[in-house]
């Protein structure tokens, strides 16, 4: 599973003043335990600020990179801010995230056109969210053959098939995992990712739920996770449901964490 | 006493009952607009406050706002002469570049069972449209949402642009990035951070 640990986000109150107050130790504090349990790429968000997202989040990238060699996931729709995070980043860093809405498309391809850059590959499009399976998989066909055509490789892309809160509509959690695993089917060597809290929007123990669900996506298929690292409830959901599909060859990561203390 | 208990069925979210009810009281020839308002509208408002307090959730308010539509159909054909029972007209809408509507159908289905009539012009809306429909339905109230830190600025062209209109309308905005503070900065006379507190707010600013 490849988790992108999602804490590092100006719009948390949190990291949004210690941005702000350029306050190291925070944001290097939160990197750190982040990395430390198992994100392979830390995202940064500073997308409250307007007009100085470019500059903020160059800082976060070379913050972050100061503690840590796990690569960052660029979470920004404006290409002149990913530029700025990219020029200073080391290493192959994620882009979060291209879609189908076409300012954001046309945006971001020019700069992922071409490069061994990671991209999150967002179902949405101009004509509104998807809501039934084969609504994602014509986002996800146009998106994925876009990217190809601009020389994104396919084990580069992360389909995010876009997660709607089941309160409102009973068939949401099932047309996500069905679009999970026939994307998986569709494109060899793609991965899929999410962040999947959305799907527990209106309920209580939302926790729960989440868990619960990522179960379900990753039985289908689901590679990757925008999620907390440092909720220890989801990261042995996710430890044991790998395990589970069958993607853990002789347990040997369940075992790993259960020896580390992380399935307690 | 049985009007009360056609709000006791919306609360409970029992549709069956709650039509079977309202067909009684109007065959036992109770005023169609108290069946109407001690029966199914405040209904919706005490659905509201336990969503607000946090004892019901999303798919109850539905299910509540369903069974209080069904109750609703059974009075339309009543509901012709005289009996006007808007309580005011809102148009509503996710701003341009944001295609977000899942907040803004809740808060649009709590107006409407608040019995206020409700234009709901969708998602990705720009000045000009929000503008027109205030114009063209006489609106008291524009409500706009946002759920992206990007579409927040959108907000500050839209309400200007109503201002600039010079249409007496109020404009309210709502969304998961937004404050009360930044209603404030952009001139928007209100704020709400969920559902029915964005009914409440608007009943107010409709009878200001």
């Amino acid at each position: 599973m490849i988790i992108i640990g999602e804490l590092i986000n100006a719009s948390r109150k949190e990291i949004g003043t210690a941005i702000e107050a350029q306050d190291v130790n925070t944001v290097q504090q939160v990197a750190k335990d982040q990395s430390d349990a198992g994100a392979n790429y830390i995202d940064v968000n500073a997308g409250i600020f307007v007009g100085k997202e470019p500059q903020y989040l160059e800082w976060l990238v070379q913050t972050v990179q100061e503690v840590t060699d796990t690569p960052c996931a660029i979470d920004s729709p404006d290409p002149i801010a990913v530029e700025a995070a990219l020029k200073v980043h080391k290493g192959t860093a994620m882009i979060n995230s291209i879609s189908l809405e076409k300012e954001r498309y046309d945006n971001l391809m020019p700069v992922l056109a071409g490069t061994d850059l990671k991209v999150i590959a967002l179902c949405m499009s101009d004509g509104g969210m998807p809501e039934t399976v084969d609504d994602r998989l014509k986002i996800a066909d146009k998106l994925v053959n876009g990217l190809v055509q601009n020389k994104v490789k396919v084990e580069n892309i992360f389909v995010d098939p876009l997660v709607q809160p089941m309160s409102v509509n009973n068939d949401f959690g099932m047309e996500f995992v069905v679009a999970v695993e026939q994307i998986m089917e569709r494109f060899e060597g793609i991965h899929t990712a999410c962040g999947l809290s959305n799907i527990s929007y209106g309920l209580p123990a939302r926790k729960f739920m989440n868990r619960t669900f990522m179960s379900m996506a990753i039985c289908r298929g689901l590679d990757g996770a925008i999620v907390n690292p440092l909720d220890k409830g989801m990261m042995a959901s996710i430890i044991a449901a790998e395990a589970l599909a069958g993607r853990d060859d002789y347990c040997v990561n369940y075992l790993k964490g259960y020896r580390a203390g992380m399935l307690a | 006493m049985a009007v009360k208990d056609i709000a006791e069925a919306v609360v409970v979210m029992d549709r069956v009952k709650v039509v079977e009810l309202v067909k009684t009281e109007i065959a036992a020839g109770t005023e169609i607009d108290e069946i109407l308002n001690a029966g199914l509208i405040d209904a919706m408002d005490i659905v509201g406050q336990k969503f607000s307090d946090g004892s019901l959730f999303v798919p109850e308010m539905l299910m509540a706002a369903k069974a209080m539509k069904a109750g609703l159909e059974e009075l339309k054909p009543h509901l012709s002469a005289g009996a006007a029972v808007s309580r005011g007209t809102v148009i509503i809408g996710t701003v341009k570049g944001d295609l977000h509507d899942i907040g803004k159908n809740l808060v649009a289905l709590m107006m409407e069972g608040a019995g206020m009539d409700v234009v709901d012009l969708g998602v990705d809306i720009d000045a000009e449209k929000f503008v027109k429909a205030a114009i063209e339905h006489n609106a008291g109230v524009v409500a706009l949402s946002a759920l992206l830190t990007t579409t927040m600025p959108t907000m500050e062209t839209i309400v200007a642009a109503i201002k600039e209109a010079g249409i007496a309308v109020k404009t309210i905005i709502g969304g998961a990035p937004v404050t009360a503070a930044f209603a404030d900065q952009i001139g928007a006379d209100g704020f709400s951070a969920d559902a029915p507190g964005a009914v409440e707010l608007t009943r107010k600013l409709l009878a200001a």
